[in-house]
């Protein structure tokens, strides 16, 4: 741990972080701005199992690996969601998301 | 003021400004380079926290990886000029409610619980005793989830190759 600092600092910064990235989830119609979004909200979520790792149990790893698990996952996530994206666009022209209603009848 | 301390409110200032400029930016672009300032400032922050590779992972696969990832498809998919519309503005206040009301249930339940801080030592975090553990099998290896994300990017690569594809034209 870090001397001096209080384990809420991070936390505090770690979940503003994970809610302006559901405010940006939920205002915007572009796909793109909604997949950054969810990089944010992945993001806090890792900063959060970093601190609990460093702070609460410095003699385990757990946290640690957790999050370079979740930061595969997240590049996996982006890469299949941009294929999806570039052939969205390619069938309606457009990324917004209330534009794509093939479905809706 | 202790030098971690102003290191952690210059990075959490950055971390808080920046992600609200991504959301709330009308361009694209700049949405995404803002994005890229608030990874690199969580990279500054897994330094703090003293874990190295774990702050290089977050640069070269975040940072160097998914943005330049999204910046590509934002140049496929948009207009460099092209503004957002503004949100609606009941979408907004509704947003806006939601993240309120979270974000004070989640800061008062952290202000409010007692964390004990151990005092356990730390263990050393190196890259050797990362690589050991990444392929133990014994109690505490990692051997299983390790394959397990192997097996996922080379599904994920090739899933998005064959989405991406262009179509064979149909004769109709």
């Amino acid at each position: 741990m870090i001397q001096g600092v209080p384990i809420t600092y991070f936390l505090v910064i770690s979940a503003v972080m994970f809610f302006i990235g559901v405010l940006g989830f939920v205002i915007r119609r572009n796909l793109i701005t909604v997949l950054m979004s969810i990089e944010l909200i992945l993001n806090a979520v890792n900063l959060n199992f970093v601190t609990f790792n460093r702070y609460l149990f410095p003699d385990k790893m757990q946290g640690h690996f957790f999050v370079i698990i979740v930061i595969a996952i997240a590049a996996a996530e982006a890469s299949v969601a941009i294929a999806l994206i570039i052939n969205i666009y390619r069938r309606f022209t457009s990324i917004e998301a209330d534009k794509i209603d093939k479905l809706k009848y | 003021m202790s030098f971690d301390m102003t290191m952690l409110s210059l990075f959490g200032l950055v971390i808080l400004v920046f992600s609200l400029l991504s959301i709330f930016t009308r361009r694209i672009l700049r949405a995404a380079v803002y994005l890229l300032f608030v990874l690199i400032a969580t990279a500054g922050l897994y330094f703090m926290l003293d874990y190295q590779f774990l702050a290089g992972v977050q640069l070269t696969v975040y940072a160097g990886g998914i943005v330049v990832l999204i910046i590509f498809s934002i140049l496929l998919t948009s207009h460099i000029s092209h503004k957002f519309e503004k949100p609606h503005w009941s979408i907004l206040a509704a947003g806006i409610g939601v993240v309120v009301i979270g974000l004070t249930l989640t800061v008062w339940s952290i202000l409010s619980y007692h964390f004990q801080p151990t005092s356990t030592p730390a263990i050393p975090v190196n890259m050797q005793v990362i690589g050991m553990k990444l392929v133990g099998k014994g109690a505490n290896g990692y051997a299983l989830p390790f394959e397990v994300i192997s097996l996922l990017l080379l599904a994920a690569m090739i899933g998005s190759i064959i989405i991406a594809k262009k179509e064979e034209p149909k004769e109709e």
